[in-house]
């Protein structure tokens, strides 16, 4: 009886041991796994469309996933790995966009739209100037200034 | 008067990039593999395994090629377009069945009919990334020198049948 139950224990602890090993290719290599996850930061689930490569369950993230740490492996870049996937899926995989000549609106266009706004406040300021300076005071608006700026004066040293 | 050309002319400018942008399907990403060499591939077919498909049997012809599996949904609601295009004969189609258990995927053909002259077996999906494919279903359209003409992603509807593939397939078949 003890025996049996020995038994049954040391063979419980080898499905342990089992179970531990088919867990492991994951962290097989750690350095990979670090690249793979920078890697997958930067590109978008082509299901979730919100989501990161990194963060997604979606069946194809996984496949995606599979596919880079293979090719990792192989010994391809990153940017070998991102041509590799922007050829299938297009640019639309990068959450940074690309400059090109379609996303120079998107990159551009508010500096773009910074420069027209200060052209605009460049203009105003310069009307106003020009209503202010357009309209010199004629000389009798000279003499009731002086007057109206005498009289407190003599008034008050009085 | 003036003071308000400046104003109605950006709102217009913002009107018609909203309305653009609503057309727009979010999930329809532009396949960067239009006019483009369908990429090669070898898998088993879905009837029999033993034999294989591969789209370079199909030079010379015009050809669909169908990304379908029975666990799809959307599949289901392309299914009837797909069966009378079969029978009007109009352009050959083939399918891929992505990522589908066999059984499952050949109790699904006999449920519901078989519109493809075979369908080759993509059990883990690696054609379906060459062919940049992220939700099924999804058809192309390959040309004689096998270079892809048009992809619809989605479930094919009658009108992009009619308004756009079909009469594709006619000038790519002169």
């Amino acid at each position: 009886m003890k025996r049996l139950l020995m038994h049954l224990l040391l063979l419980s602890s080898v499905t342990c041991v089992v179970i531990g090993q088919t867990a492991q290719p994951l962290a097989e290599d750690p350095e990979l796994e670090k690249r793979l996850q920078a890697l997958s930061q930067e590109l978008r689930c082509l299901v979730c469309q919100n989501e990161t490569l990194a963060d997604s369950r979606a069946g194809l993230a996984e496949d995606l996933r599979r596919e880079i740490r293979e090719q990792m492996r192989a010994g391809k870049t990153d940017q070998e790995i991102v041509t590799f996937l922007t050829g299938r899926y297009g640019d639309f995989v990068l959450y940074r966009p690309r400059v090109t000549p379609t996303t120079y609106l998107l990159w551009f266009g508010p500096f773009l739209l910074l420069a027209v706004g200060l052209a605009v406040l460049y203009r105003q300021i310069k009307q106003r100037r020009a209503l202010v300076t357009q309209q010199p005071l004629t000389p009798q608006d000279r003499r009731q200034v002086a007057e109206l700026l005498k009289a407190p004066t003599e008034k008050g040293s009085a | 008067m003036n003071r308000f050309v400046l104003p109605l002319a950006i709102f217009v400018v913002l009107v018609v990039f909203l309305a653009i942008g609503l057309g727009h399907d979010p999930h329809e990403v532009p396949s960067p593999l239009i006019n483009k060499a369908a990429p090669a591939f070898q898998l088993p077919q879905l009837h029999e395994p033993a034999k294989t498909f591969s789209p370079q049997e199909m030079r010379g012809k015009v050809w669909l090629f169908n990304v379908w599996a029975s666990w799809c949904i959307s599949c289901r609601e392309e299914h009837p377009l797909l069966l009378e295009l079969a029978r009007s004969g109009a352009v050959p189609i083939y399918g891929l069945n992505y990522k589908d258990e066999r059984q499952e995927a050949l109790a699904w053909l006999n449920d519901l009919g078989n519109p493809y002259l075979l369908s080759a077996a993509d059990l883990d999906g690696r054609v379906g990334i060459d062919y940049g494919v992220y939700g099924a279903p999804e058809t192309y359209l390959i040309d004689r020198d096998g270079v892809i003409r048009f992809k619809h992603i989605g479930p094919l509807t009658p009108d992009v049948l009619q308004g756009k593939l079909l009469p594709l397939v006619k000038s790519l078949s002169k």
